[in-house]
């Protein structure tokens, strides 16, 4: 302590108070705060954002996991089978049928309201044919008494889920004002409702005017098959490359070249990759277009940069003192990576190959260029290995799809779509973490 | 230094076991270790002794080959064990290895049981050919790394919930399982507290009569406490090699008792 600093108590020294805060003091205490205040105000703003995300994906997706159904107990006898048959508008008469046994229905519970068929059909959309289709595959259940849901169409849907109200619709032929009265009154008698809307989830896209009908079962298979083909061939070439690379290979400007190249892929965007598999898989190799096959392969090469980068990060931050330990007792190098340093290195391998997965699993724009997006994936692929060759969609192709039709009802399947995608990412994450907490060990 | 019982610790063979001429070592263009001859005898604990950075840590590791897994090192000239020149095209290192055991200076037990940790070496060289042979490997091993004791109730607990003196002599159980010659130690007991050194260092005494120990160290009351011959290393030449008694009572080289009396280092 000089003299100076002794003659001048505001800076500190011998004498001074510890209780007081000198001014230089209060300055870096006021700046902590000042950064504590910033950090807040920027997790807080992530937050916000993160939370209105997830509001505004759940309050416009939830209603796609309800639909609308019309359900009429339907009896149909083999007579009046025979008789609709020998009929020439065959779908008309199971028509005029089921009109029959809803206003039995409608009857039984005290209600008279007037319909016609037309306005069936726009409340149900021609429900003749289902009802015929039914009994043609069932020809057993003739005679018995059958709870049928017939799906209402994506207007009355919409008028439930406050889409479309008394105020802003216009007469049309797809719905009119008094189409209204009577869904008010079937609701009152409990034959329209609202149930759960497990074909969305298990059922295959429908054609763009059929919303009510899309379901993203078939493209979830899609987006299976092709994880399944980036697995099988990510995991094995990448986990080599890097085991390879990072033990293995000699320090050159040639493996230097090759590493630098490997951070580069890694930044390409994904699009690059989707054009170069249109050119390498489908117009060279001539491997079938829109299939899961060429999507895996695409997504593989999209995911290798990231799982090699991963594998390498973890294979080095195993400590090299137990390559030593397994080279000083006499290991070869390989027996050293393979029965040591592998293992270690295992959870980082994991977590970075899921993490890679998701990464795939969520991506779009490489889908577009091989003829996964467009595509209406009407049905399940009839067996496993059709799965891989069989043109499918995949779950964002799919909401990408629903997104970019006319139709409102699909603007809301495609919200659900999104809600289906992130569950299925944050499973893949939760697993990841998972895995990583069960393989750590220490060293 | 002049302790009398060092005096009557006599050398009892003098039949060499690794020779080494003219050995030269480059780290790219670094000249590690210049012109090196040394003779390690059989059945005697040679102390290599020297500042950070001499070289000591470095010419170890060529005596088992360990330096082979730096790509820019480079060795020259003559290390013969038992006569057989060990940087021979036809030698493979891995053979070396289990001929030439090391003991490194932080211990580094594999994240395995204490059993796994011992038999790891016996059965990569195929040792044993059955389980009640591995048993019995394990056993001699451990008791000659005096560790049996501790661990025979749990040998399948993992070898890192160890103590860090345990762990080093689990580690020294593991480096005689392959039935070694040479037993190399760099440094062994830096990381360990007083009596854990002090336990290290009378299995060190103990190995004697069964290997030749080569041991790296800073402290020279270690090198004085366990080794017969001593060597003193500076700036990558060998300074001064001898009886370790004549070494820390009457060296040669002005260098060496610099070092020892605590002048340069």
């Amino acid at each position: 302590m000089t003299d100076a600093s002794m003659q001048n108590p505001k800076t500190g020294g011998h004498g001074v108070s510890l209780t007081a805060a000198d001014a230089r003091t209060r300055k870096r205490a006021n700046a902590e705060k000042r950064f504590r205040a910033y950090g807040i105000a920027a997790i807080a703003t992530g937050l916000f954002f993160l939370i209105v995300l997830f509001a505004s994906i759940l309050s416009q997706g939830i209603p796609a996991f309800t639909r609308t159904v019309i359900s009429v107990e339907f009896t149909l006898s083999p007579a009046e089978r025979d008789e609709a048959e020998s009929t020439l508008f065959k779908t008309k008469a199971y028509s005029d049928l089921f009109i029959r046994s809803l206003n039995n229905e409608l009857a039984e519970n005290g209600i008279k309201v007037d319909f016609d068929e037309a306005a069936i059909e726009r409340l149900l959309g021609k429900v003749g044919g289902t009802i015929r289709t039914f009994y043609s595959e069932n020809p057993d259940k003739l005679g018995e008494p059958i709870e049928f849901d017939l799906a209402a169409s994506s207007r009355v849907d919409g008028y439930f889920k406050g889409r479309v109200s008394r105020d802003t619709i216009q007469d049309s032929r797809f719905l009119q004002k008094s189409d209204l009265d009577l869904v008010d009154v079937l609701e009152e008698a409990g034959i329209i409702k609202q149930v759960f809307n497990w074909p969305f989830i298990t059922g295959a896209d429908s054609g763009v005017d059929n919303p009510g009908g899309a379901g993203i079962g078939a493209s979830v298979v899609g987006s299976f098959f092709m994880m399944l083909v980036v697995l099988g061939l990510s995991l094995p070439i990448g986990v080599a490359a890097s085991i390879y690379l990072e033990e293995f290979a000699p320090q050159n400007r040639f493996t230097d070249l090759i590493e630098v190249n490997i951070s580069n892929l890694a930044a390409v965007p994904s699009i690059v990759f989707g054009i170069l598999g249109l050119a390498v898989f489908i117009q060279f190799m001539h491997l079938p277009q829109s299939a899961p096959l060429v999507g895996g392969l695409v997504l593989t090469l999209m995911t290798l940069p990231t799982i090699i980068i991963s594998t390498r990060a973890s294979l080095k931050a195993v400590p090299p003192s137990i390559r030593d330990a397994a080279l000083g007792v006499g290991a070869s190098k390989m027996q050293a990576v393979f029965h040591h340093v592998l293992p270690l290195a295992a959870p980082g391998i994991l977590t970075g190959t899921i993490i890679g997965l998701a990464q795939a699993l969520g991506e779009t724009a490489p889908l577009l260029l091989i003829g996964m997006v467009g595509f209406v994936a009407r049905g399940y692929p009839d067996g496993f290995l059709a799965g891989f060759t069989e043109p499918n969609s995949a779950m964002p192709a799919q909401i990408y799809t629903w997104a970019a039709r006319a139709d409102v009802g699909f603007y809301e399947k495609a919200w659900g779509g999104i809600i289906i995608l992130l569950i299925f990412l944050l499973s893949m994450n939760i697993i990841a973490i998972i895995l990583r907490r069960r393989f750590e060990r220490r060293w | 230094m002049n302790d009398m019982s060092r005096v009557e610790r006599q050398v009892d063979t003098k039949e060499i076991k690794l020779e080494c001429r003219d050995c030269q070592v480059y780290y790219g263009d670094n000249h590690a270790i210049k012109d090196v001859n040394v003779d390690i005898e059989d059945k005697t604990v040679t102390a290599f002794i020297g500042p950070s950075g001499c070289g000591k840590s470095t010419f170890l590791r060529c005596l088992n080959r360990m330096n082979d897994t730096i790509d820019i090192a480079r060795v020259e000239g003559s290390f013969k064990l038992d006569g057989e020149d060990i940087y021979d095209k036809r030698v493979d290192p891995v053979q070396l290895r289990a001929k030439v055991g090391m003991v490194f200076q932080k211990p580094n037990p594999f994240p395995k049981s204490i059993y796994d940790n011992v038999a790891y070496g016996p059965r990569i060289h195929g040792l044993a050919k059955n389980k009640a042979e591995l048993d019995e490997i394990v056993e001699k091993s451990l008791r000659r790394g005096a560790i049996w004791e501790e661990v025979k109730d749990r040998l399948h607990a993992p070898g890192t919930g160890l103590s860090g003196g345990q762990q080093q002599r689990l580690c020294i159980a593991r480096a005689v399982a392959t039935e070694p010659e040479v037993l190399l130690m760099d440094e062994p007991c830096s990381a360990l507290d007083p009596i854990a050194t002090a336990q290290v260092e009378e299995l060190i005494d103990d190995l004697r009569s069964r290997y030749s120990v080569v041991i790296v160290t800073h402290s020279m009351q270690q090198a004085a406490r366990v080794s017969q011959k001593t060597a003193f290393f500076h700036l990558g030449n060998l300074v001064e090699f001898g009886e370790t008694g004549q070494i820390f009572t009457n060296p040669e080289d002005p260098r060496t008792e610099s070092y020892i009396t605590g002048r340069i280092g």
